[in-house]
């Protein structure tokens, strides 16, 4: 089992969330985070003070799948979540221990 | 309290000396006089602009400040507002009023310890009886009245000293501060015949010197005495709530018409023009900040108009008796200069951390419409016209005394009263306290639990 962790820029969220649901997808965890790779903050100005802001908002998305659709859904999210700018954003791939599915006490692959 | 009387320029000495004779005398004598009668018109706009005045401390400028502080500090600007509201209203009760507008022992051209300080003689609001009357409005909501403009004078200096001072320390400060700089100042510039500066012939309508220069300086004390917030000026420190800010600014706006044609204390024509160069000026400054700034940096801002407003307003303030539409224009236009360059390039270059510009906006802005006041009282300007003999270089010299020695006395008595509240009690909270918010540290809340 994998759990795919993605960081997009926050528009490009509901074209992910499609993208996997269309690959059989259904849940996820989303977070809104801030931070840079390469792309450069903005400044920001208040009464002549300049601030040069370099943590920008972006979206942070989680979906535990199994191993098998690890590709697929590697391929989904690169493809809706760019737009060829700096700043698309990156995927980590961990691999997961457990999974407990809280309500039934599932585990495993059943738990997914 | 005798300003409007000064534009009419005639009747200045009798009514002078007519009001010197009825706060000597028993309360009821007044209305029995039968030139002073109770105005509803007057009274009805009094009224109105007394509260119309307190909105613009509570909430415009409260909000108009804690917009521009991080947030965990906005509660603790609220909280310094409102509790300055407070305290000042029962000090002004209890003796503030009497030692800004009480005139026994003044007289015309003679200068003792009067035209200084007034006496104490309405010291808990004594002789100020139901049916005692200030010109044509009663007495209760002159003192009202007045309250509101020794509340929001202090309050305005919260800016310079925001985000670091201790609660109980602000307190102090602002209870001295009352008693020693503003009752002082507000008398000698308006008590009447005998004060200090009425009788120089400085024209300050509705406080330019009285409540801007004043708070204006004081905020430059207690900014350079208390120093620069920790981390100013490398770590960014922006405003966390803007919509806080152009709300108040909005407010200030609203609330500045009782501030500026209830100075007129009348519903007559100088209010009527008094409101007209209130709102001229204003829109005027806040469109060359505006502009100002597109021009410097590339882009207009909401914190850039907003600011440009106050100045306008602030500007505006000492001339709003006698300046007519075109002075109000120049006015705007100067302030709207003046002040966008004191506080954001003076400011940054002379490096002090006036935290919210009281001393750009207040100071720079409050001298520039306090000097421009001798000019644009001419009737070639559209003014209300000179006094009689007075040229307008007399006029202009005669506002840059008034300037000159408000700036000197504020000064040198915030810096007094500041240093030795610092010895006794230390003004500012510790590093880790400044750290964590003064809304955790002084008050025990979060303005947010999101």
């Amino acid at each position: 089992m994998k759990l795919v962790t993605a960081i997009i820029k926050p528009f490009k969220l509901d074209d992910v969330r499609e993208a996997l649901s269309e690959i059989g997808v259904q849940g996820m965890t989303v977070s809104e985070v801030k931070g840079f790779g390469r792309q450069k903050g903005h400044t920001e100005l208040y009464r002549g003070a300049e601030y040069v802001v370099d943590f920008l908002p972006k979206m942070k998305l989680e979906v535990a799948i199994s191993d098998g659709q690890s590709e697929k859904v590697i391929e989904a999210i690169t493809k809706a979540a760019n737009t060829g700018k700096i700043g698309d954003g990156k995927i980590f791939v961990y691999t997961l221990d457990q999974v407990v599915r809280i309500r039934t006490g599932e585990t495993g692959g059943e738990a997914l | 309290m005798t300003r409007f009387i000064s534009i009419l320029g005639k009747h200045r000495r009798m009514v002078g000396i007519l009001l010197a004779v009825i706060s000597l005398l028993l309360p009821e004598l007044a209305v029995a006089d039968e030139e002073v009668v109770l105005d509803s018109g007057d009274t009805a706009w009094m009224l109105t602009s007394t509260a119309l005045v307190l909105f613009m401390t509570i909430p415009g400028l409260s909000l108009f400040y804690a917009g521009m502080v991080r947030s965990k500090n906005v509660l603790s600007v609220m909280m310094q507002c409102f509790a300055i509201t407070c305290l000042v209203s029962v000090l002004w009760t209890l003796y503030a009023y009497s030692l800004a507008f009480d005139v026994s022992g003044m007289e015309k051209g003679v200068t003792n310890l009067y035209s200084f300080i007034g006496s104490l003689n309405k010291m808990f609001l004594s002789g100020v009886a139901r049916e005692s009357l200030v010109f044509t409005v009663p007495e209760t909501v002159f003192v009202t009245f007045q309250m509101t403009f020794a509340i929001i004078t202090p309050a305005l200096i919260v800016g310079a000293f925001a985000e670091r001072m201790k609660f109980s320390a602000m307190l102090m400060f602002m209870g001295l501060w009352l008693t020693f700089v503003y009752a002082p100042i507000a008398h000698m510039v308006w008590s009447g015949d005998g004060a200090l500066m009425w009788d120089w012939g400085v024209l300050d309508f509705a406080g330019g010197t009285v409540v801007h220069i004043n708070a204006g300086i004081a905020g430059l004390m207690a900014c350079l005495v208390l120093g620069p917030r920790k981390g100013y000026p490398q770590t960014p420190m922006m405003p966390h709530n803007l919509n806080f800010t152009i709300m108040g600014a909005a407010m200030l706006w609203v609330g500045w018409f009782g501030f500026n044609a209830g100075s007129a204390v009348a519903a007559n024509s100088t209010a009527g023009m008094a409101m007209a160069v209130t709102q001229i000026a204003t829109a005027t400054a806040a469109l060359t900040w505006m502009f100002s700034e597109w021009l410097s940096h590339g882009k207009p801002s909401v914190l850039g108009i907003a600011s440009g407003a106050v100045a306008g307003l602030v500007a505006i303030t000492p001339a709003s008796g006698t300046a007519g539409p075109m002075g109000a224009i120049l006015i705007g236009i100067s302030a709207g200069i003046g002040c966008f360059v004191a506080s954001v390039k003076i400011k940054r270059a002379l490096g002090y951390d006036d935290s919210l510009d009281v001393f750009g906006v207040h100071a720079v802005g409050g001298v520039i419409g306090a000097i421009l006041t001798g000019l644009c009282v001419d009737a070639s300007l559209g003014g209300a016209g000179l006094a009689e003999g007075v040229s307008i270089a007399g006029q202009l010299w005669i506002q840059c005394k008034g300037v000159i020695f408000t700036i000197i006395y504020t000064g040198i008595l915030s810096f007094i009263i500041l240093k030795v509240l610092d010895v006794v009690i230390g003004l500012r909270v510790n590093e880790d306290e400044e750290t964590e918010g003064l809304d955790i540290v002084s008050h025990d809340e979060r303005g947010y639990n999101l």
